[in-house]
């Protein structure tokens, strides 16, 4: 369903994206992971045309999505989330969410007040348990209510490929928690693609991972293949060296 | 062709000023978010000082200063409350510009004044009058200036740093509110000393800030935010055009000209010709 | 639903009711300039306040639906072949071409609206297409209104110059100086006022409305959430601009001049102010900017013209610093310190 072949990003002369070959299937719960600077938030910009890559391709679902705008790509069902999540504060959960079902709907027709709930609000608000919080201006939510709350957008927009950039980021452990059994959810019925550090919350919920190291794909593979292989311990366990070595200079 | 040539020392000696009075604008936009409409009001103030000490460069120094502690007093007592919101000191710098235009007229009358231009800078070289010729050496003067204290001194690489992330610099232990401070005791300065250089031109009136104040944002937007070498091309490029555009249509086309080559940079260059780049979603 | 509606209800009473009883002409004719005003002010609540465009060239707008507006009177007022009267004083023997169409009343009330649209349109495409927004969409607009003013001032036999086009004597068939035409006129303003106020307040509550604060917040987000915001705002622009030019239209018969002073770097930015002195964040709050500004601007001008320079710019500062949203945010603290 999403083949990036040879994607090529540079910014300045860096190379952040040095030739990304990744293939995900319909139905696919991904993982990408990698240390910082790995290039993961730099590949999903590029999916949903945030970025122009240098060179190379994306096609989703037979579609090339290079030189599209990201309201076009949204347009063909691909979604995403971000880093630090960006919610409407002045409007309430529920007009959060409307405003993101009836992306669809021609923009004059927009210009009727909103009346009852529909079906996708509805459901996306179940899903994320957000029910009690519908009234509620979105600027008054906690941090993990608004990850929800963007999911939950998310949801709303009905995508066939959902990009998650670091879903469980600054939660707690019972709000992780609830995250994973959210993402277990959606990924039943679509494809996922989530952009995670934490290793537990990896073991817990992953299918299949993508290790990205300095712009390029170290290994694919199960969560124990990926663990096991000498050369992602190097990448996670030598760069951990180098920062004690930066943290203990005196 | 005399006349077309003639047109250049009057263009460039328009973009100097320009450039004067921009690298104060764009270096405070840049920084602070600041849109400081009083910044007219500060050439006005450095044209007033030369009327009032009579002489053109004893006022140099004094227009920097009086137009610097102006912009400084401004900075503190009402703009340091107004980072971020750029769109809020916009309206606010502009009731102070209101303020301070009245104040000129009240003083110093509102008919305009002359500033008689010095005895030796009469006359030129070929197409060159040397009074334009003073005031493109004052631009670079400014400009080397400003590039001497960013590149070469402490204080300057500091506040490139508060220029390209505030937050970082002030994390790293930078006073950022005294970086402030003097960005706009140097950027209000340079806008005096670019009053100082337009009594060579032409008359001195309560309103003259109005006359270049649009024209020097124009060069802000088109050069880039807190880019010294966008603010050099586009002043001049603004400069010329405008001097240009006045020659081949008339002076009340000039302008709209003038907005409608503006608005088609900004179709191939949306964020100016030098761009900050940064990955921070707005 | 009463609730909600009783305010309204109570200022269109005192509007078209007593006001026109109570007021002597002259004074009812001030307030209907104001009121024109309003019109501006209320687009500039919609641009600003709710979609966060500050455009500070509301008066280029204004002043294209008031040029098309004049231009129809003087033609009708020269009759048949004859030409307006400032031409003949700056030498202009034939009628220049674009004047033609503007004999037709339809033509001239029409391009009062639409040539702002238009205009609007074109730049916000160019402009929000490319991502320019913020401070740089302001230094844009207020640009573009400095142009427009040197341009009307040189183009003296197209648009009368400096001094602009005055001497109006009559509106589709009425005499402007008569008492019953000005409280016509009166009422025409207050009308389109209000219908224009309940259109932008019901656009607000919209769907559309949510989407334009939400454009306002977090302009690339809404890019994420598959709308472009490009459209959005243009759409919205526009909008504004219409209704600028509306007003221009109207203020021609009302006050009986047009002229650049009128619409240039100055009156637009008193505009926005006067919306940021009412409150730009409610619709309400730019109309009652709109009126009280315009209302301290004569009675301080008329007893010291000098002062009110001073006065608009400290209470601009006050304004500001001390309560940014208005006399409607005020009030709202008040009857908030009220209640608990």
């Amino acid at each position: 369903m999403l083949e990036l072949r040879d994607v090529q990003v540079v910014f300045d002369g860096f190379r952040a994206l040095d030739g990304v070959n990744l293939t995900v299937p319909e139905g696919e719960l991904r993982f990408l992971i990698g240390p910082n600077g790995a290039g993961k938030t730099t590949l999903i910009d590029v999916i949903t045309g945030l970025t122009k890559p240098a060179g190379g391709s994306v096609r989703f679902g037979g579609l090339d999505l290079v030189g599209r705008k990201e309201h076009q790509i949204v347009r063909l069902g691909v979604g995403r989330t971000f880093q630090t999540s960006v919610v409407f504060e002045e409007l309430t959960v529920i007009e959060n969410l409307d405003l993101a079902a009836t992306f669809r709907q021609p923009l004059w027709s927009l210009a009727r007040r909103r009346r009852g709930i529909s079906e996708a609000v509805e459901q996306a608000l179940t899903r994320t348990g957000l029910e009690d919080l519908a009234e509620r201006s979105a600027g008054v939510l906690s941090h993990g209510q608004r990850q929800w709350l963007e999911i939950g957008m998310l949801l709303a927009q009905r995508p066939k490929l959902l990009l998650l950039d670091e879903p469980v980021a600054g939660m707690s452990k019972d709000e992780r928690e609830r995250t994973g059994e959210l993402l277990t959810e959606i990924a039943d019925d679509h494809t996922v693609i989530v952009v995670e550090h934490d290793m537990e919350f990896l073991r817990r919920h992953a299918s299949t991972v993508t290790v990205l190291h300095e712009g390029k794909v170290l290994v694919e593979g199960s969560i124990d293949q990926v663990s096991a292989d000498p050369r992602v311990q190097e990448v996670y366990l030598g760069r951990r060296k180098a920062e004690d070595a930066v943290g203990n200079r005196p | 062709m005399a006349a077309f040539l003639n047109q250049l020392p009057i263009g460039l000696s328009i973009g100097a000023v320009l450039l004067l009075i921009a690298l104060g604008l764009t270096f405070t936009f840049g920084q602070m978010g600041v849109i400081n409409m009083a910044h007219g009001e500060f050439i006005m103030a450095g044209a007033y000082t030369a009327y009032l000490m009579g002489g053109l460069l004893p006022a140099l120094p004094v227009a920097f200063l009086v137009a610097g502690v102006m912009g400084l007093i401004l900075e503190r007592a009402a703009i340091r409350h107004f980072y971020g919101r750029p769109l809020d000191t916009l309206l606010l710098t502009w009731g102070v510009s209101l303020v301070l235009q009245q104040l000129a007229r009240d003083l110093f009358g509102a008919p305009n004044v002359q500033v008689p231009a010095p005895s030796w800078l009469a006359g030129g070289v070929g197409i060159l009058p040397y009074n334009r010729l003073f005031i493109m050496g004052l631009a670079v003067a400014g400009v080397v200036a400003v590039w001497v204290y960013l590149t070469r001194t402490g204080l300057g690489r500091r506040t490139q740093a508060v220029v390209q992330n505030r937050q970082l610099a002030a994390t790293s232990g930078i006073d950022t509110g005294r970086v402030d401070m003097l960005t706009f005791f140097i950027g209000s300065g340079l806008a005096g000393v670019a009053g100082v250089a337009l009594t060579l031109i032409g008359p001195v009136g309560p309103a003259l800030g109005t006359y270049y104040i649009v024209d020097a944002f124009l060069v802000v937007v088109a050069g880039g935010l807190g880019q010294l070498r966008g603010a050099v091309l586009a002043a001049v490029a603004l400069g010329l055009l405008n001097s240009y555009a006045e020659f081949w249509s008339d002076a009340s086309l000039a302008k709209v000209i003038v907005f409608a080559v503006i608005i088609a940079f900004l179709q191939v260059r949306p964020q100016g010709m030098f761009v900050l780049r940064s990955r921070v979603l707005t | 639903m009463i609730k909600r509606h009783l305010p309204f209800a109570t200022v269109a009473v005192i509007a078209l009711v007593a006001a026109p009883l109570l007021l002597e002409p002259f004074r009812l004719g001030l307030l209907a300039k104001y009121l024109c005003y309003a019109i501006v002010a209320l687009g500039i609540g919609l641009a600003w306040g709710q979609g966060g465009m500050l455009t500070l060239g509301q008066g280029v707008f204004f002043g294209l639906g008031g040029y098309s507006m004049a231009m129809y009177l003087k033609l009708n007022e020269a009759g048949p072949g004859g030409l307006p009267d400032f031409m003949v004083w700056s030498g202009v023997e034939k009628l220049p071409a674009l004047w033609a169409p503007f004999a037709s009343p339809v033509f001239a009330v029409g391009m009062a609206v639409l040539g702002p649209v238009l205009l609007a349109v074109l730049l916000g495409t160019l402009v929000f297409r490319q991502r320019v927004r913020g401070a740089y969409f302001a230094i844009l607009t207020q640009a573009l209104a400095a142009a427009m003013v040197i341009l009307l001032v040189g183009q003296q036999g197209l648009t009368g110059g400096t001094n602009g086009m005055t001497n109006f004597f009559e509106l589709f068939g009425q005499d402007l100086a008569d008492d019953s035409t000005q409280r016509g006129l009166y009422l025409v303003v207050a009308s389109v006022l209000g219908i224009l106020y309940l259109a932008t307040r019901q656009l607000v509550h919209s769907r559309y409305g949510r989407l334009l604060v939400a454009v306002r917040d977090g302009e690339d987000r809404v890019r994420f959430l598959g709308y472009d915001p490009a459209l959005v705002k243009t759409v919205t622009f526009a909008a504004s601009a219409g209704m600028a030019g509306l007003a221009g239209a109207l203020f021609v018969p009302v006050v009986g001049i047009i002229s650049p002073a009128l619409l240039g770097v100055v009156p637009s930015l008193e505009l926005v102010v006067a919306v940021a002195v009412g409150g730009r964040h409610a619709l309400a709050g730019a109309v009652l900017g709109a009126v009280v500004m315009g209302y301290a601007k004569t009675a301080f001008s008329e007893q010291f013209a000098d002062g009110w320079l001073y006065l608009q710019g400290a209470l601009f500062i006050l304004v500001m610093t001390l309560a940014p949203k208005g006399i409607v945010g005020v009030v709202g603290r008040l009857r908030r310190a009220r209640t608990t």
